[in-house]
C-alpha cells in the first residue's frame, strides 16, 4: 500500500516532501480539532466547559458519571447500550451469513449474468430511505413491531447486505483460483470450499466488511427515530434525548457524544486500510 | 498492487457422482445467491411499490381517515407547494455544496497524504476519524461547540481577530449544516482521491520525469486524467448520500428557517406530525426519480471500474 506512495525517489526534491508533509500534519490537526476538543471538554466540569475556550484544567469524571447513571431522557444509557449491542451485532452477523454465500455465488462460481445481480444489488442503495420510510412504518405497525428491535435488525441488514455483497465480491475474486479448483476435485462442497480455503484467506476482507457493517448500523438514526424512538433504541437517540439543553450542558453533551462515538472510531480506525472498498462499493481497492 | 483473478463464466466444473440427481448445475450455482436476493427484492421493492401506490392515494393518518384514489392528484398539488419549492432547493444546495467542496479539499489532502513522511499512519487516522463519528453526534458539537455564540470555538477565534461574534446556525442555518457536511465527507473523498492516487502506473510518471515535464504539468496532464473516474464516483456516491439528508437537519436546526429538505418535509408532513402519508409519498416520489437520474450515471461509473479491474 505504501510502497508505491508519490513520487518520493528524487533526492532534490527532499525539501518538497518536508513541506507537504508539514501541511499534512496541519490539515490533519485541524480536520481532528472538533474531535479532540469534544474529548477535551468531556472531561470538564460544566463551568469550565462554558467559558471561553481553555486548555488547561483539572480533569474529571463526573460529566460522564452523570450522563450515565441519569435517565433524563426516555432511556437510561445502559438500556440504549444495549440494545445498540443486540441490533448491531444481529443485523451485522445475519448479513454475514447471508452476503457470504451469495458472493460466491457471484465471484467464485459465477451465477450466470452476475453482474446485473450485482448491479441489482447496489441499485437498491441508491433507493433513498426516505422512499421506504412510510411503507415500512406502516407494515411495521401492523405487525406490531414499532418500538421494537426486531424492525431495526432488519432494516440495518437490508442497508449493510448489498454493500457486503460487492465488498466480499471483490475479495473472494482475489483468492486464487487454482485453490479452490484443487479443493473442488478434491470433492469438497461449498461448505467445505468456504470454511477451508475462502474464509480463511478472505478473513481480513471478512473482518474489514463486517466492521464497516458496525459502522453504518451504529450510526443509523433515521429508522432509529421513525420507528423506533422510546424503548427499543439505540445510542444516536440516546445522545438527542439523555442531555437536557437547557442550562450548561456542553460537557454532558461532549461526554455522551464520546460514549456513542467510541465504538463505531474504533471499529474504523481497525478497519481504515480496507474501508475504502465497501465505501466505494467494491469498485475500487 | 493485488492480482485480480477474473472469474470466468460458463466454466464446465467436473460433475461429481450423487450429487446431481436433485439440482442442476445452474441452480446449484444459484441457490447461495437466492437468500440475499430475496430479502433484498422483498425489503426494497415491495415498500417502493407501496410508496407509489400512496403517492395516488389522499390519506391521513391521524386522526385515521379513509385512503381514496385520487390518482395524480398529489402530484398536481406539488407542482404549486410553495414549501416543497424550497424544500428542493435546500436539497440541492445541502448536495451540490458540500460534494464539491469535500471533492476539492479531499483530493488536495489526499496529494499530501501521497507521499512518505513522519508520521503518516497517524495523520491518515486523524483526518478519516470525521467520516465515522455518529452523524447527529457531528451535528450536535458542531452547533454546540464549534457554532455556539457564546461559548463557541470559531467565534472565539473571531472575537480574537477583533470581529463580531455570528449565530451560525440561527443566521445561517443551510451554510453551518453545509459545513459539518463538508467536515464529514472530506474524508470519504480523500479516501477514494488516495486510492485513485495509489493505482497510478508509476511508469508512466517515470517517464514523464524522464522526458523532463515539470511536477504541475505531471499532475494536471496525467495525474487529473488517470483520476477523473474516481471524482466522478466520489461525486455520484456522495450526492446519492446527501440527497437523503436527514441527521443533521434533525439535530441541529429541526428544519427551522429555511433548512428544510425534501428528506425533512416528507417526515414533517407525515411521520413527523402531518400525517398526510398520501402527499409525503408523492415528495418520496420525487427523491426517488432524482436518485434514480443520478444513480444511473453512477452505475455507469461503477461498470467502467468494474471492467477496468476484470482487465488488470
Amino acid at each position: 500500500m505504501s510502497a508505491e506512495a508519490g513520487p518520493t525517489a528524487v533526492g532534490e526534491r527532499r525539501w518538497v516532501n518536508r513541506v507537504f508533509g508539514g501541511l499534512a500534519w496541519i490539515v490533519g490537526l485541524v480536520m481532528f480539532f472538533p474531535v479532540f476538543w469534544m474529548v477535551l471538554n468531556s472531561f470538564k466540569t460544566e463551568a469550565d466547559a462554558n467559558a471561553s475556550p481553555k486548555l488547561f484544567f483539572t480533569p474529571t469524571l463526573d460529566e460522564y458519571r452523570t450522563v450515565t447513571e441519569s435517565a433524563g431522557g426516555l432511556l437510561s444509557f445502559s438500556e440504549a447500550f444495549t440494545n445498540s449491542i443486540v441490533i448491531v451485532v444481529a443485523s451485522t452477523l445475519i448479513v454475514l451469513a447471508l452476503a457470504i454465500p451469495a458472493a460466491y455465488a457471484l465471484a467464485v462460481r459465477p451465477v450466470l449474468k452476475w453482474r446485473d445481480v450485482l448491479f441489482f444489488f447496489i441499485s437498491t442503495k441508491f433507493l433513498p430511505v426516505v422512499a421506504a420510510i412510510l411503507p415500512v412504518w406502516i407494515l411495521a405497525r401492523e405487525l406490531g413491531l414499532l418500538n421494537s428491535r426486531l424492525v431495526l435488525i432488519i432494516l440495518y441488514t437490508a442497508i449493510n447486505l448489498p454493500l457486503a455483497v460487492w465488498m466480499l465480491r471483490s475479495f473472494f475474486a482475489e483468492i486464487p483460483r487454482e485453490l479452490i479448483e484443487a479443493a473442488e476435485i478434491d470433492g469438497a462442497s461449498l461448505r467445505g470450499q468456504l470454511t477451508s480455503i475462502i474464509l480463511p484467506m478472505a478473513a481480513p476482507g471478512i473482518a474489514a466488511t463486517a466492521l464497516l457493517c458496525v459502522i453504518f448500523a451504529w450510526n443509523e438514526f433515521f429508522y432509529a427515530v421513525q420507528l423506533n424512538p422510546v424503548e427499543g433504541s439505540t445510542m444516536p437517540i440516546w445522545v438527542t434525548t439523555n442531555v437536557s439543553t437547557r442550562g450548561d450542558f456542553l460537557a454532558k453533551l461532549s461526554a455522551a457524544s464520546v460514549l456513542a462515538c467510541i465504538p463505531v472510531v474504533l471499529a474504523g480506525w481497525i478497519a481504515q486500510k480496507r474501508m475504502i472498498r465497501g465505501l466505494a462499493m467494491g469498485a475500487i481497492k | 498492487m493485488t492480482t485480480t483473478v477474473r472469474p470466468r463464466i460458463g466454466r464446465v466444473i467436473p460433475p461429481k457422482a450423487g450429487r446431481d440427481s436433485l439440482l442442476s448445475e445452474s441452480w446449484r450455482r444459484r441457490l447461495p445467491l437466492l437468500p440475499a436476493l430475496l430479502f433484498m427484492i422483498l425489503l426494497t421493492q415491495v415498500p417502493f411499490v407501496m410508496s407509489v401506490y400512496y403517492s395516488l392515494t389522499d390519506w391521513k393518518i391521524v386522526p385515521p381517515g379513509p385512503r381514496e384514489y385520487v390518482g395524480l392528484d398529489n402530484y398536481q398539488h406539488l407542482l404549486h407547494d410553495h414549501f416543497f419549492g424550497s424544500a428542493i432547493w435546500v436539497s440541492i444546495q445541502l448536495t451540490v455544496f458540500p460534494v464539491i467542496v469535500s471533492l476539492v479539499l479531499g483530493t488536495a489532502i489526499a496529494v499530501l497524504l501521497d507521499r512518505k513522511f513522519f508520521g503518516r499512519g497517524v495523520v491518515r487516522t486523524m483526518l478519516i476519524t470525521p467520516f465515522l463519528l455518529t452523524p447527529v453526534v457531528i451535528g450536535l458539537i458542531w452547533k454546540n461547540q464549534m457554532f455556539h455564540g457564546l461559548y463557541g470555538v470559531i467565534n472565539w477565534v473571531i472575537e480574537k481577530l477583533g470581529g463580531t461574534p455570528v449565530e451560525f446556525v440561527s443566521e445561517h442555518p443551510t451554510l453551518s449544516i453545509a459545513i459539518t457536511l463538508v467536515w464529514q465527507w472530506t474524508p470519504f473523498m480523500m479516501l477514494i482521491m488516495l486510492a485513485g492516487l495509489q493505482s497510478m502506473p508509476q511508469d508512466v510518471v517515470e517517464a514523464a520525469k524522464v522526458d523532463g515535464a515539470a511536477p504541475f504539468g505531471i499532475f494536471r496532464q496525467l495525474t487529473l486524467g488517470h483520476l477523473r473516474p474516481y471524482m466522478e464516483l466520489g461525486v455520484l456516491l456522495g450526492s446519492i448520500y446527501l440527497i437523503q439528508l436527514y441527521d443533521q437537519i434533525a439535530v441541529m436546526t429541526g428544519g427551522g428557517p429555511g433548512s428544510t429538505n425534501v428528506p425533512y418535509y416528507v417526515y414533517q408532513r407525515s411521520i413527523g406530525g402531518g400525517w398526510e402519508f398520501g402527499q409525503a409519498s408523492s415528495y418520496s416520489i420525487v427523491v426517488v426519480i432524482a436518485s434514480i437520474v443520478i444513480a444511473t450515471f453512477a452505475l455507469r461509473v461503477l461498470s467502467g471500474l468494474l471492467k477496468g479491474e476484470a482487465a488488470a
